[in-house]
Formats: structure tokens, C-alpha cells, sequence
């Protein structure tokens, strides 16, 4: 990802924002970033919900009788097409 | 398109299911005439998904093990509630065993199962109660959802971890459609170009909704700040 070495407005950097977030590109030497706090601030922020949000809601196994439940549901239908 | 039947398996048939001999599928293939790619490598799921496209029920129940955990773990995650995202699972496996024998190849089955399971989930969240429209209506952004701006208060990245309880809470509080591209992206690790085609957006309208999400849990996370919930 390249960084647009020219001055912007916060609401021009902001518009990149989802583009710089979970991405790790250092914007450090981002013009705009390097000078406002406010853009910072709001930068750190999504970083850390992006961050966070990869440990949540971890890979679940569903009750082992939902293959049961599946297979009776196939099977009524199937029949009942075959039976029509 | 003939629908999928339910076979009869001898122990044979299924012990070569589970464990496909290599060798005798090679040996299936018609030589490749000189100066063509190589065929494919078929692998095991590819053998697996022709069977059960074929009718073989046993090949159905393989592919449902293979790919239980992380359809069931998406409706989980997009409904936050177990009994839910069972029965929504439930529905996402019947519609592939309706459709299975539509699926060409144009993308990989992972991908088309999943966006399969994304369109039961969102047919079910439109029958709880969202308005009938379109995804794409339901993504549009609209004046009142835009980019909080409570500047000034305190710094979420300067609190130590988030709560996971409490973003968790804030992610089954978003807009379905937030929810759905937030979810995808930052918790399953699609790409934009991968969403977009999942869910027939562009990959602008992808990066939009989910900064527009991100900014929806940050305001969401400060309230919580406030009150206390967020170590």
C-alpha cells in the first residue's frame, strides 16, 4: 500500500482510514497522520477494535445430534418428492 | 438437474471415501494429449463434492463434517444465539443438499457454501424483522449513520485490552449489514474482493460499511468506557 505524501484534510485521510486499519502500514511518516492528534487518536482506536476482533466468537462445533436432525429433514423431503 | 438421491453404500464404498486411493483415481484420467496443462490434481474434497452432486449420501455427510464447524460458527457469530445459528445451520445444509448439483466450479465450494449460508442468515434476519430489501439497500449508507465524531474522549487504545464480552455485545448490536461485512472481514479474514463477491457489492461499498461498522463499535465501546464495562 503507498501513502499520498500530500497534505489532506482530516476527512480526506479519514476517507483512507479503512484502507490503513489492519493493514500494517506505517504511517508514521504519513503527512497528515504525523500532524493530528485528532486522525491518530481515531486511527489507534480502529486498529485495536480490528485487533480485538480477531479473538473474538472462536470456532464453535454444533451439537453432535444436528447431523441427525439434518439427515431426518433430507430424507422427509426426498421421500416425500419420490412419494409425490 | 437431477436432484441428489440418497444411495445405498456398501463398507467398501464408504471406506474409499473417506480414505480416496490416489493411484486409481490417476488412472481414471484420459492420458492429456501433448502440449495441454496438466488436468487438475483432483483432491479428496473435489472427489468427495462429485459424489455427493452424484446422489451419494454418505459424501453428503462428509462434506457436512468438513464444513460444520465453520458454517455453524458464522451463524453463530451473525445471530449470537445457539439454537439459532442450529437451526440456521440445519437450513444452510438442506439448501446445499437442493442445490449442490448447480454448483459448476467457478469458485471454490468453501466459498460458494459460504455465501449459501450467508443468504439463509439474511433471509432469516429479514423474516425477524429488517425491512425487505436488498442487501445492497441494506448497505447503503444513510445520513444518519455516519462516522461518529466524539472526539475528546477517552482513548480506547489506551485502556488496555477490550472486553471481549462487550465488543461481542457491540457486534450483535450493529445493523445487519454492518454486522455481516464486520464479521466477514475483521473476525473471518475475508477480503474485500471476496466479500464483494459474496455478497454482489462493490469492493468500495465493502471498505465503506465496514469502517462505518468500526466506527459504530467505537462509539459503542466508549459508552461502555463510560459506564465502566471495558477493562
Amino acid at each position: 500500500m503507498t501513502i499520498d505524501p500530500k497534505p489532506m484534510s482530516c476527512e480526506e485521510f479519514q476517507e483512507q482510514l479503512s484502507d490503513f486499519v489492519g493493514s500494517g502500514v506505517d504511517l508514521e511518516n504519513h503527512p497528515h497522520f504525523r500532524d493530528c492528534e485528532i486522525c491518530k487518536q481515531l486511527y489507534r482506536e480502529l486498529e485495536t477494535i480490528a485487533e480485538a476482533a480477531r479473538r473474538l466468537f472462536p470456532d464453535r462445533q454444533p451439537e453432535d445430534n444436528l447431523w441427525d436432525r439434518i439427515e431426518s429433514a433430507i430424507k422427509r423431503e426426498d421421500g416425500f418428492i419420490e412419494w409425490e | 438437474m437431477p436432484r441428489p438421491r440418497f444411495q445405498k453404500q456398501t463398507s467398501e464404498a464408504s471406506a474409499s471415501e473417506t480414505a480416496p486411493d490416489k493411484e486409481n483415481t490417476l488412472e481414471l484420467r484420459d492420458p492429456a494429449p501433448e502440449g495441454t496443462p496438466p488436468p487438475p490434481e483432483i483432491t479428496p474434497e473435489a472427489e468427495i463434492l462429485a459424489r455427493a452432486q452424484a446422489g451419494d449420501h454418505q459424501a453428503f455427510a462428509h462434506l457436512y463434517s468438513l464444513h460444520k464447524r465453520r458454517i455453524y460458527s458464522l451463524c453463530l457469530r451473525m445471530v449470537g444465539n445457539v439454537a439459532e445459528a442450529e437451526d440456521l445451520t440445519q437450513e444452510a445444509f438442506l439448501q446445499l443438499h437442493r442445490k449442490i448439483g448447480t454448483f459448476r466450479g467457478d469458485s471454490a465450494f468453501s466459498t460458494w457454501l459460504h455465501r449459501l449460508s450467508i443468504n439463509v442468515v439474511l433471509m432469516h434476519l429479514r423474516k425477524k424483522g429488517l425491512p425487505q430489501m436488498s442487501l445492497d439497500e441494506a448497505m447503503e449508507p444513510s445520513c444518519d449513520e455516519g462516522p461518529g465524531r466524539s472526539f475528546g474522549a477517552p482513548d480506547l487504545s489506551l485502556t488496555g485490552s477490550i472486553d471481549r464480552l462487550v465488543l461481542e455485545r457491540a457486534v450483535a448490536a450493529l445493523p445487519a449489514g454492518y454486522r455481516l461485512i464486520f464479521v466477514l472481514h475483521d473476525v473471518e479474514g475475508f477480503e474485500h474482493n471476496e466479500i464483494a463477491a459474496m455478497l454482489d457489492c462493490s469492493v468500495g461499498n465493502s471498505k465503506s460499511q465496514l469502517h462505518k461498522a468500526r466506527l459504530k463499535l467505537r462509539d459503542a465501546l466508549r459508552l461502555s468506557l463510560r459506564k465502566g464495562d471495558v477493562k
